[in-house]
């Protein structure tokens, strides 16, 4: 029998704890083959948010770091200015990154850190129980807007990867969706534009993807993914937002 | 060769000589002269220098930096310190060696630019959540910073632990002629096989963490970092005693005040009162036995304790005395500082 696919050996034997129907695991997967097709094993440094991905320190096959809330772009910074061969990718949720953590990435971004970030926008704060997110649709209902998003009491989702791609510091930035297979195929080639721009010292690179949380959302897998696709989009369009 | 230097810029070369690669910082006053020398002269040695966004993001530099094994350090002032507590509580939960300097300013709030003490219980009580602390050193004069300095990163790799510089506005401003120590060899620094350096993988992947999840996992941890600081309660204390052996009045001071506190044991022993000092050096480890010593020695009547703040370390004080002796507490504070005078009226009122 011949093996026509196989796990990334950056990752872990570790199984994901992430839910059914999450795309966490798929994202995890493709940042694992990227990183392991750019031939980095054995020279990366990673750095885990707060949030469902908290436990990415367990996944992933590299040297890893925790940090705290939002702050992962200022320790992927210290990181790689530090080691400044090193691949240094931070994997953030939309709580961590675009809310608490604004400042953080704001900045890195400006800076032009050459580093590379994984934002995962599932418009819910999936580890603490489905919360309101930054990045929350209007009129999607969480257990902190139980009547739906309202703009006026819960004001208007951020679209990050457009306010970053405004500042001077970035080289690439792309939202993706992980929604359906061609769309986690294109995923995937962002992530490796975004990882190789590092190898370039191209500098700042992100990666925002649209992803499902059907716990949270109420949702059956399948249902989770047209809402990414159908809904989502229309507030999150998908695209290349800079690219020098 | 003894030079003229600020304390701030004395403080910052001592760090580099000391090994120090990496600042990352936030303007504030009293301790700008920190980052402004640093910018300049972290390239110049091959190390780098960030000004962040705030303090928030500067002390998780120095955790992304100290994690990958990096000598690394901020430095910051009362209202900044207060910032960094959350990424404090993080470097000392994830066992990481770093550097911190608080030059203390008056508080609460923005309280002013002028020198206090009034930081104690944050440092040495623990401003962040959850059970840790730090190595805290107080030093009096430029040069004690300066050698204190120059050996921290060795007691943070050491220790695995923060070790925090507790000076004050007047120690990072004022100017004193100070001998600096050559530059440390690199090569002789411990190997941080821990480090998180990008080379891990398989079986060699190492992790920096402060998530545990089980209790009883926690637990450990929380045992085991407490184990760490039992080691410096032994091995770490550092304390200077003046005239205490025959004083019947101990005077209790830390940093730039117990310079002025010493001025007042020489004027009361002019007087013919038998004064005394006991300086702490180290705030935690706290010279507690060396103050339970001294409290049950017959000669010895009372104690004052006097600092720039509504008194903090007082306290500490009392509870090494433990009730043996009776514990005064003379201070000033809002960027006021007492003239050894003061000193010598708060002992006098209390015989």
């Amino acid at each position: 029998m011949s093996v026509v696919y196989k796990k990334s050996k950056m990752l872990t034997d570790t199984p994901f704890h992430y839910c059914p129907g999450c795309t966490h695991g798929v994202a995890h997967r493709i940042v694992a083959e990227v990183l392991e097709e750019i031939g980095a094993e054995g020279n990366v440094i990673g750095i885990a948010p707060v949030g469902c991905a908290v436990f990415a320190y367990n996944y992933f096959n590299c040297d890893i770091q925790q940090v705290a809330h939002g702050r992962a772009p200022a320790a992927a910074t210290g990181a790689k200015r530090c080691n400044p061969d090193k691949i240094v990718f931070a994997y953030q949720g939309d709580g961590d990154l675009a809310s608490i953590g604004t400042a953080e990435i704001v900045h890195a971004a400006a800076r032009g850190e050459n580093i590379t970030v994984i934002f995962i926008n599932n418009a819910i704060y999936g580890m603490t129980g489905g919360q309101m997110a930054p990045t929350t649709l209007l009129g999607q209902k969480s257990t902190t807007s139980q009547k739906g998003r309202s703009a006026i009491v819960n004001g208007n989702p951020i679209r990050v990867s457009e306010m970053l791609a405004v500042l001077d510091g970035p080289s690439y930035i792309e939202r993706v969706s992980l929604g359906d297979v061609a769309g986690v195929i294109k995923a995937k080639k962002a992530v490796k534009k975004a990882f190789e721009n590092q190898k370039a010292g191209k500098g700042f690179s992100m990666v925002e993807m649209l992803s499902t949380c059907p716990t949270n959302w109420g949702m059956l897998p399948l249902d989770a993914c047209t809402f990414v696709k159908k809904e989502m989009t229309k507030v999150f369009p998908l695209g290349v937002f800079k690219d020098i | 060769m003894r030079e003229l230097m600020k304390g701030n810029e004395a403080i910052a070369e001592a760090a580099v000589r000391g090994g120090c690669r990496a600042f990352f910082g936030y303007p504030i006053t009293p301790q700008n002269e920190i980052p402004e020398y640093m910018s300049w002269r972290m390239p110049e040695v091959g190390g780098c220098f960030v000004q962040a966004e705030s303090e928030v993001s500067a002390i998780n530099m120095v955790y992304g930096a100290a994690a990958s094994g990096a000598r690394v350090m901020t430095s910051s002032s009362s209202p900044g310190i207060s910032l960094k507590q959350e990424g404090i509580s993080y470097i000392c939960g994830a066992e990481l060696p770093c550097v911190i300097v608080n030059m203390v300013r008056g508080g609460p709030g923005l309280g002013g630019i002028q020198p206090a003490q009034s930081d104690y219980f944050q440092t040495v009580k623990g401003g962040g959540h959850g059970d840790y602390k730090m190595l805290v050193y107080g030093p009096a004069t430029v040069q004690e910073a300066v050698d204190i300095m120059y050996d921290a990163f060795d007691k943070a790799d050491k220790y695995r632990i923060p070790v925090m510089l507790l000076g004050d506005g007047m120690l990072g401003q004022i100017m004193e002629a100070v001998e600096i120590p050559k530059m440390k060899d690199s090569a002789s620094f411990p190997k941080k096989e821990w480090a998180t350096d990008g080379t891990g993988v398989g079986e060699k992947r190492r992790v920096i963490n402060s998530l545990y999840i089980e209790p009883d996992v926690l637990e450990a941890i929380n045992h085991k970092l407490f184990d760490v600081y039992s080691e410096l309660e032994k091995h770490e204390v550092r304390f200077e005693e003046y005239l205490t052996d025959d004083a019947q009045t101990i005077i209790v001071a830390y940093g730039t005040v117990a310079r002025i506190a010493k001025s007042a044991v020489n004027l009361l022993r002019a007087q013919g009162i038998k004064a005394g000092l006991l300086r702490p050096i180290t705030l935690f480890p706290f010279p507690t036995l060396a103050i339970e010593k001294l409290a049950k020695k017959k000669n010895v009547k009372d104690f004052l304790a006097t600092e720039l703040s509504m008194g903090q370390m007082v306290e500490d004080v009392r509870l090494s005395v433990n009730g043996k002796k009776p514990v005064r507490f003379f201070g000033r504070t809002g960027g006021n500082v007492m003239l050894p005078e003061d000193i010598v009226n708060a002992v006098l009122e209390g015989k």
